[in-house]
């Protein structure tokens, strides 16, 4: 029997660490923002999931294209 | 932008200018807005706007010759909306009239009225509004004697009393029995801050006063000025043997009062009067569509409206508008206005130098296709001013990048060497002629493209080049005009090194854009070549189709007619949509369907639901758009160079297959054609979707290109991730400017692409300490 869980185990492909919330920076359009991602511990590389790309990301990118 | 320009624009939208009845009105009562409170049985609002503008709404409303109902554009459908008698009824219904409400004035100015007229009594109540004290001096026993006089059947004198009671808070001056001579005038000149004169047809007495050529005294038709500064004069007494108007003398009343007002203060007394005087509006306004009405009669012969009478005759009216630009084009109503309002609203987003820009959108969803000039009486298009606020949004940095990045990135595709291509025909060192396909039709039937090339060089002497690209269509249409100018200067050094030949554009677009780019250019349509040269034979019989004509193509009658020739040549039957000129854009026009999607689909809908037959068309966008939205559509080049097949039924290649049919279309050419041989173009790694993947991907913009390059990047460089659960991998990938996220599995050489998605923000890959 298997269990699902709520987040999904994300593995850093080169490194075989588990993937971990950490805080990382956006950027657009010469403004940055901090933001908590999936990211690998060792090598940093970072996840960006579906619903956050196209939903929070997307207002905010057209936010600042008005600007 | 320029305010001047966008000045010239605003005033030819001719929807704010007022319609026939107001503008007919000697006092420009706003009867549009006061039937529209009575349509929805709001009496009061209609009674408020009754009294703003007309002192005496009782004595009006019986017997004013109503200029209005002589120039109302219902009496083409029915005959006129009797606004007389639905002014009773505001009266009637509207309940306790509004008191009239006074300004406050820091100096007292004291004011004669000389007649206590209609004209008089109307220019006192202006000027008491206005704040200033004013008195009256009647010779008679009463005032509006005139009017009582007429008798209780036409003017029941019950009427006037009420109309003179709720006045009665102005605190006038009334002074009967108190007649004013010359000597007496000259007094009240100069006591009081000014005077009106309005003393009916009398012309005797006044020596101080100058006299017209007719011995009346002479008045100043704008500001009823007479010779002495003081004295203004209007009514009976400047209108000589003219029959009686009531509502005239409230018109003279009212303007002299302004002038007294602007004289006592010192302001111009002739400066924006232009539409005092009755005027022909210029509203446009086309009642073809309403169905005959006829006036409604009231119950009680020779009475007045019930409620519910008054109410169905106030519906009569349409109301009078124009937004026939509006009423045409899906662009123009979503964003719930006109175009006098949009042009301002473009110019303003333009001035705004720190803060939200909101009308981005307004500016870049238009398809630029020129309806709306077609359709305006003043002939403005909307297009124009869209394209002059992106070319502005672009030299300020402040277009947004996502609105034309992928399709500038389409064409930088065409302009490059996986499509672009000028040849001299295989065995001939110069070119009569060249043909030039355009990018789209390339992307949708390169069979058939190939297919014409074949047909043209042996119908043509001379030689008959072939010149792939793109024309810059989308270069011109996001407002890069550096990008377009670049584009053209390309093509037309491809264009001399073939010898300036006459170039035969498949497209309209290309067309248009070759005309404007290469003006040295003979440039012409392939249907109007076709039409001479002739087509294979009989290619299309027993065909019923629709025709549509592409929205670059409304001007176009030459191309018109010999796209109509053609089919019936072929042996199709073709019916007409509509008038040629009155064509839509298919969304792809301007780049709309990349800045609001939604908004194009709803243009393809429209225009795909007005006929029931498959659709003709000469664009390539046309044809796949409609295809894309469910409809039966094919390309002429479909009937007159078809194959076997259904070729209406052939879905929209959606924007991968496109490049690949356009990259493929020049490899298969040079190898046919020129006899080259062509290195088969790597499509590496092969994909498996899904529909709804497929879908997905089409809608968000995202290529199969972009897909392998993210799953290449990521089984090369071992950048992924691995979702323990399901096994599979996602590659995230940022080429330039957009990031693709891949998620996929490896099945044997291939890979199953579950889903994909982008975002244009950058993501660093640690966060600065």
């Amino acid at each position: 029997m298997t269990t699902e869980t709520a987040e999904p185990a994300l593995i850093c492909g080169k490194c075989g660490c588990a993937l971990e919330t950490g805080k990382v920076e956006v950027e657009y359009l010469g403004n940055r923002f901090p933001v908590e991602l999936p990211r690998c511990p060792s090598c940093g590389l970072v996840f960006v999931p579906e619903d956050l790309a196209l939903g929070k990301m997307l207002d905010v990118e057209q936010a600042l294209e008005d600007k | 932008m320029d305010g001047q320009r966008i000045h010239e624009w605003e005033s030819r939208c001719v929807e704010e200018q007022p319609p026939a009845c107001i503008a007919a009105c000697p006092v420009h009562l706003d009867v549009r807005a006061m039937l529209g409170c009575a349509r929805t049985g709001d009496w009061r609002g209609a009674l408020a706007t009754l009294v703003r503008a007309v002192p005496f709404p009782g004595i009006v409303g019986r017997i004013c010759d109503a200029p209005c109902e002589g120039a109302c554009r219902r009496a083409e459908a029915g005959g006129a909306v009797r606004i007389r008698a639905l002014e009773r009824a505001a009266l009637e219904f509207g309940g306790p009239r509004p008191p009239p409400v006074v300004g406050k004035s820091l100096r007292k100015v004291r004011i004669a009225v000389v007649g206590a007229g209609l004209g008089g009594l109307a220019a006192a109540v202006d000027l008491a509004r206005k704040g200033c004290a004013v008195t009256v001096f009647e010779a008679a026993e009463r005032p509006l004697g005139r009017l009582y006089a007429l008798g209780e059947a036409a003017l029941p004198a019950q009427a006037i009393d009420a109309d003179l009671a709720a006045l009665a808070s102005l605190g006038i001056d009334l002074r009967c029995r108190t007649p004013v001579d010359a000597a007496g005038l000259g007094e009240l000149a100069a006591a009081f801050d000014g005077v009106y004169l309005g003393v009916g047809a009398a012309t005797s007495g006044w020596p101080n006063l100058d006299r017209d050529g007719e011995g009346r005294i002479a008045v100043d038709p704008l500001t009823f000025a007479t010779s002495h500064p003081k004295i203004f004069a209007g009514g009976s007494l400047r209108r000589g043997g003219a029959p009686y108007s009531p509502v005239a003398s409230l018109h003279d009343g009212r303007y002299a009062a302004l002038s007294l007002d602007r004289m006592v203060q010192g302001a111009s007394l002739t400066a924006h009067r232009e539409h005092q005087e009755p005027f022909a509006t210029g509203l446009y306004t086309d009642v073809s569509g309403y169905l005959p009405a006829a006036p409604v009669a009231p119950a009680e012969p020779g009475g007045g409206y019930a409620a519910d009478e008054a109410r169905a005759e106030a519906e009569r009216c349409f109301p009078c508008r124009c937004v026939e630009c509006v009423k045409v084009c899906e662009y123009l109503a979503a964003h719930k206005s006109y175009p006098k309002r949009y042009v301002r609203e473009i110019y303003n987003n333009d001035c705004i130098v720190l803060g939200n820009h909101k009308s981005n959108r307004l500016s870049n969803a238009c398809s630029l296709c020129g309806l709306c000039e077609a359709v305006c009486p003043e002939r403005l298009n909307m297009g124009e001013i869209c394209l002059e606020a992106r070319r502005s949004m672009v030299d300020k940095g402040k277009m947004p990048p996502s609105y034309h990045d992928f399709a500038l990135r389409d064409m930088a595709f065409s302009t490059g060497d996986a499509f672009f291509l000028a040849r001299h025909q295989p065995g001939m060192a110069a070119s009569a002629a060249a043909f030039f396909p355009g990018c789209q039709l390339s992307a949708s039937s390169p069979e058939r493209v190939e297919a014409v090339y074949a047909h043209l060089r042996g119908a043509l002497p001379g030689g008959v080049g072939l010149m792939l690209g793109c024309c810059g269509a989308p270069a011109h249409w996001s407002g890069r005009s550096g990008l377009f100018r670049e584009t053209c200067d390309a093509l037309a050094a491809a264009w001399e090194e073939l010898g300036r030949p006459r170039l035969i554009a498949a497209c309209p677009t290309c067309r248009r854009m070759l005309e404007t780019g290469l003006p040295a250019a003979r440039v012409e349509t392939l249907w109007t070549t076709l039409a001479e040269v002739g087509v294979p034979a009989r290619a299309a019989a027993g065909v019923r189709v629709a025709i549509h004509d592409p929205c670059a193509a409304r001007d176009d009658r030459a191309t018109q007619r010999a796209v109509r020739r053609l089919l019936t040549q072929a042996g199709a039957s073709v019916v007409e949509i509509d008038a040629p000129e009155r064509t839509t854009c298919c969304g792809f026009g301007g780049l709309a369907s990349f800045v609001d999607p939604g908004l194009a689909d709803r243009t393809v809908d429209r225009r795909i639901a007005r006929n029931d037959a498959d659709y003709v068309t000469y664009c390539a966008m046309c044809r796949d758009n409609f295809a894309r939205r469910g409809k039966r559509a094919v390309h002429v080049v479909d009937l007159l160079f078809g194959g076997e097949g259904d070729a209406a039924g052939r879905p929209d290649p959606g924007f991968s297959r496109r490049q690949e049919n356009r990259a493929r279309l020049k490899s298969r050419l040079l190898r046919n054609v020129w006899e080259e041989p062509v290195p088969e173009t790597a499509t590496e790694p092969e994909l498996i979707l899904s529909p709804e993947v497929a879908a997905a991907l089409e809608r968000r913009l995202i290529l199969h290109e972009d897909v392998r390059a993210a799953i290449r990047h990521a089984e090369a460089s071992g950048e992924k991730i691995v979702d323990a659960r399901t096994g599979r991998c996602i590659a995230g990938h940022r080429p330039v400017a957009v990031t693709y996220w891949v998620e996929y599995a490896r099945q044997g050489e291939a890979f199953v692409v579950y889903r994909a998605y982008s975002h244009r923000m950058r993501v660093a890959k640690e966060a600065p300490e």
